[in-house]
């Protein structure tokens, strides 16, 4: 295998660690030195080679570690993963499309061989050779997005589209941003975003509801979301948020450069062939302060949209506690130079 | 009492739009005592809609319907009491069944959790809130569910933390959301308000 796979944790001791090369590839958010809400959706996969957006799925260094963190979340709380009855076609689609995808995109790590619905999946990093028959249930150990989700990083939900509406009715949910598949599953596009600040009033659900709608079959995009995490920590989630919330308050100014995390949501949306339902895998990707800003335009324009940002956004974000001991950090890499357009560094 | 009017909330934030017959249609109602004039109102409006209405009181008795003759007429002391006859009425109802529901937002939450899980179709339930605006809480964390939870923040029953009131609701689970008020700084609580319509 040409790719070295990180031994490192999300949790505890927290060893998780970027690279040079993952520094690089990071999918830094900001295309300017602002931030407010937008539907900025864009063609997928497609991008300069190396970046995440070259691959449906993109396979990083962390791929193993994040795998392992997942089969914890799940252990202790099965409930992260649900489907609702009318969702498991959903889930072979899904299945599909990820092996196949892989199984091109990767052909050192994963391999696909089909002989009509007798399949057969090898994949090489985690370990894994299994026979199964498509679209039969009692051959995997569990369902299909269940199965394909536990060797695939990122988050998946599965909209199922009815009355001119997408409805959340299945998930992988172990590294969220804050929200509980748990309650949420079986919601309406509009029930699941009503927490969001402002932006039902800007019109961005709707317009955004609308796309999703018009995404055909075949076509696939992709956008940028984003948010702060102290501590590379994957499960975020409301569940446990009386455990990891106290270490939000551990941020001071000798260790922000460290703890403090950029945590950049890259969401996909794909129309599956025999559901018709939208499948939206929202994978995550950490870097602290200290190596976003070796990237000296990242650095620059970190700095100023933390700096600038709508107070309601700080606070949803959930980093308006330590906003100010963020943006004095960054504030030293921040010479007042122009930048560059665009998200990739100079 | 009359119908509760809610200030203006987030999407996921249950409105209830209030009942209004449907005619001599199959129907289940569900009410509590506040509900229950409810439902004296909606047989005012057209007493037809009572010829094939199954109606269950919870926590009062017949007397709350006055002279309203329902074709069946069921009484149960609590939620739990009621769930076994409300999932078989539900489970059992013909297509085109109308589903009333009448009282407390906990009443309303429990017994259109059921409906949905029975298959039944949105627009075939209709929601009428009166009485009392206490919620029914679910505790994010440890998932146990407190009922008539009238201060923000509250004890969870279940956990013990303290947790404050969103409005965010899961309709698949008829309950609020309630959240940890002091996890990043454990001990340190607002000051407790009573809840508002």
């Amino acid at each position: 295998m040409t790719m070295q796979f990180n031994d490192e944790t999300f949790r505890g001791d927290y060893t998780y660690h970027n690279s040079p090369e993952a520094i690089r590839r990071f999918p830094f958010p900001f295309d300017q030195d602002t931030y407010m809400y937008s539907v900025n959706i864009e063609q997928h996969p497609g991008g300069p080679k190396g970046t995440p957006f070259e691959k449906m799925f993109d396979v990083d260094e962390h791929y193993v570690a994040e795998m392992k963190d997942r089969e914890i979340t799940l252990a202790e709380d099965p409930l992260r993963c649900q489907s609702l009855p009318h969702m498991e076609l959903a889930g072979w689609d899904l299945l599909e499309l990820i092996m196949v995808s892989k199984a091109r995109d990767y052909p050192d790590l994963f391999t696909l061989h089909r002989d009509g619905n007798d399949w057969h999946w090898i994949n090489k990093p985690l370990g894994i050779e299994k026979k199964f028959t498509f679209l039969d249930a009692t051959t995997l150990p569990c369902g299909p997005m269940e199965y394909i989700t536990r060797q695939t990083q990122g988050d998946f939900a599965l909209l199922h589209e009815r009355d001119n509406n997408l409805w959340m009715d299945a998930g992988m949910i172990t590294s969220q941003a804050d929200w509980s598949l748990d309650f949420d599953v079986g919601m309406n596009f509009f029930e699941w975003h009503a927490p969001v600040p402002k932006a039902r009033k800007m019109g961005v659900f709707d317009k955004a509801l609308k796309f999703l709608l018009a995404v055909g079959q075949g076509q696939h995009y992709r956008r940028l979301n984003w948010t702060m995490t102290v501590n590379p920590r994957l499960d975020t989630s409301p569940e446990n948020y009386h455990k990891w919330g106290p270490e939000k308050r551990t941020i001071t100014p000798e260790n922000v450069g460290q703890k403090q995390f950029l945590r950049v949501e890259l969401q996909t949306f794909f129309r599956l062939p025999r559901s018709n339902a939208l499948a939206f895998p929202i994978r995550c990707y950490l870097m602290n302060l200290e190596d976003i800003a070796t990237k000296p335009k990242w650095g620059r324009r970190l700095h100023r949209v933390l700096r600038d940002i709508d107070p309601d956004l700080a606070e949803y974000k959930g980093f308006a506690v330590n906003q100010k001991t963020i943006v004095d950090y960054l504030s030293q890499f921040d010479d007042g130079a122009p930048t560059s357009p665009g998200i990739f560094p100079d | 009492m009359p119908k509760t009017e809610f200030s203006p909330s987030i999407d996921s934030r249950p409105t209830y739009s209030g009942l209004v017959s449907q005619g001599a249609a199959p129907a289940i109602m569900v009410a509590d005592e506040a509900g229950a004039q409810a439902l004296t109102d909606l047989a005012a409006s057209d007493a037809s809609v009572m010829d094939h209405a199954h109606v269950v009181l919870v926590g009062c008795g017949a007397a709350a319907l006055g002279d309203v003759k329902p074709v069946a007429l069921h009484e149960a002391p609590d939620f739990d009491a009621a769930t076994p006859l409300v999932t078989q009425l539900l489970n059992t109802a013909r297509m085109g069944t109308q589903i009333y529901l009448a009282g407390s937002e906990g009443l309303i939450g429990h017994v259109s959790a059921l409906a949905f899980a029975a298959g039944m179709p949105v627009d075939e339930i209709q929601m009428e809130h009166r009485g009392s605006i206490a919620r029914r809480m679910q505790c994010v964390h440890c998932k146990g569910i407190t009922e008539d939870v009238t201060t923000d923040p509250f004890t969870c029953a279940h956990c013990g933390l303290t947790l404050f009131v969103r409005d965010h609701f899961s309709r698949r689970l008829g309950v609020f959301q309630g959240v940890c008020v002091d996890a990043e700084t454990p001990g340190v609580v607002p000051e407790t308000v009573e809840i508002q319509a």
